[in-house]
């Protein structure tokens, strides 16, 4: 079952044989015991399975697709967030698959739908949620403008100007141990506003 | 924000990686445990010549049934916090406690004379079972529900319940060493509504601070 041969390689390239979930699995080892790039590479993959997911969902529920990458970018951060919650012998599909289960019923539920959304044929088309709106402001952007401006600042060289945390912290003055726990922080917090929406 | 962007946020993040939730759980009840058998030992007390009253069945039955109680439902609580993982083979495996004690107060029906029957299951301290097992199981259910706050538990309600249980049960581990009743009539009737109990604050709980 399992493939053995590549293994995660710091750039997260795997063997072609593998299923995508052993790559998953493969990738999300790397990540934890350190691999970055590993990480960002799964986590690259994981999303076009996640909004063909989200938009599937949403028509399933009557809604239009629109709102499929706010919970493409949920389902990110609580992936991000609960990953400790994977027991690494354990196969990663069914983890990531009720994830964005409970991500999707969640996001529904505050759009007063409810959806006995199916929990099969998840990695079904993987091709289908290819393409990102090139521009898109979402829930994560209204809910950055709440955070603490030093969360906000280094979450926004991050993620939007591109820089390593080393640059960050020259360009701030800070060390590059308290922009780590600055952009933590950040992250759960945005998370924690995203959870409280709708309660 | 872009999902990229946020991507790149996250990959940054990478270092930031908490423990896992097993070794969490596992942790956090270390603490617990402690609290609940120093509160028992200060407060409650071991009960005088239990060692020597150990070779009543009845006072190992309850003692050791608890402590079974706590081993299972500790499964039940790691598989609850793991999204996917397969919770129905432990949960199913907690009904051995049920069935032993059925097995238990049928023996007990059978060596008891009908006459004492209500006195057995009355006994002498229900109500102080009643408080002592939440009391002794609020550190166990705290530490647990905080260790499970770091998981992802799909259903927040029934891990918090299955929260509940486990303290209860660790709670009623130690009050067993203290309590003077020991009839399976005494444990089925007043234990298990006292780890009911616990197991509603845990689901009351879990409902609220469980959620993510």
């Amino acid at each position: 079952m399992k493939a053995v041969a590549g293994g995660a390689t710091a750039g997260g390239k795997t063997a072609q044989s593998t299923s995508p979930e052993d790559q998953w699995a493969l990738l999300l080892r790397a990540a934890n015991s350190g691999d970055a790039a590993a990480y960002r590479s799964l986590l690259l993959k994981l999303t076009p399975v996640l909004r063909a997911f989200a938009r599937r969902g949403l028509a399933r529920a009557g809604l239009s697709g629109a709102d499929a990458e706010d919970i493409v970018q949920e389902t990110l951060l609580a992936i991000h967030l609960k990953r400790q919650s994977w027991d690494e012998s354990a196969p990663v599909g069914p983890w990531i698959r009720v994830i964005a289960h409970h991500k999707i019923i969640d996001a529904l539920r505050r759009r007063g739908r409810r959806l006995h959304l199916p929990l099969d044929d998840f990695t079904g088309s993987l091709a289908s949620g290819d393409e990102e709106p090139d521009r898109f402001i979402g829930t994560v952007d209204q809910h950055l403008e709440g955070l603490a401006p030093g969360q906000r600042k280094i979450l926004h060289a991050i993620a939007v100007e591109g820089k390593s945390i080393a640059e960050a912290a020259a360009e701030f003055a800070m060390k590059p141990g308290a922009v780590r726990v600055a952009l933590h922080r950040g992250l759960n917090a945005l998370a924690m506003k995203l959870n409280a929406e709708g309660r | 924000m872009k999902t990229r962007e946020l991507i790149e946020a996250l990959a940054a993040d990478n270092g930031a990686r908490a423990i896992s939730t097993s070794r969490a759980l596992a942790l956090a009840s270390a603490p617990g445990i402690a609290i609940a058998l120093t509160l028992h030992i200060s407060v409650l007390g071991l009960r005088p010549q239990l060692f020597s009253l150990l070779g009543d069945p009845r006072i190992l039955f309850k003692i050791a049934l608890t402590i079974l109680l706590a081993l299972l439902s500790f499964r039940v609580v790691l598989r609850v916090a793991q999204p996917g993982a397969r919770v129905r083979g432990p949960a199913l495996r907690l009904w051995l406690v049920p069935a032993l004690l059925a097995a238990a107060i049928l023996a007990e029906l059978l060596a008891v004379p009908e006459g004492l029957w209500r006195q057995k299951l009355v006994g002498s301290n229900a109500l102080f079972c009643l408080g002592s097992i939440p009391l002794l199981a609020a550190a166990p259910l705290a530490g647990t529900l905080l260790a499970l706050r770091q998981g992802a538990p799909e259903r927040p309600a029934l891990a918090g319940a299955a929260a509940g249980i486990f303290a209860g049960a660790i709670g009623a581990a130690c009050y067993a060493t203290h309590c003077p009743d020991d009839s399976p009539l005494f444990v089925a009737a007043w234990y298990s509504l006292a780890i009911g109990f616990v197991a509603a604050a845990g689901a009351l709980a879990g409902r609220r601070w469980l959620r993510w």
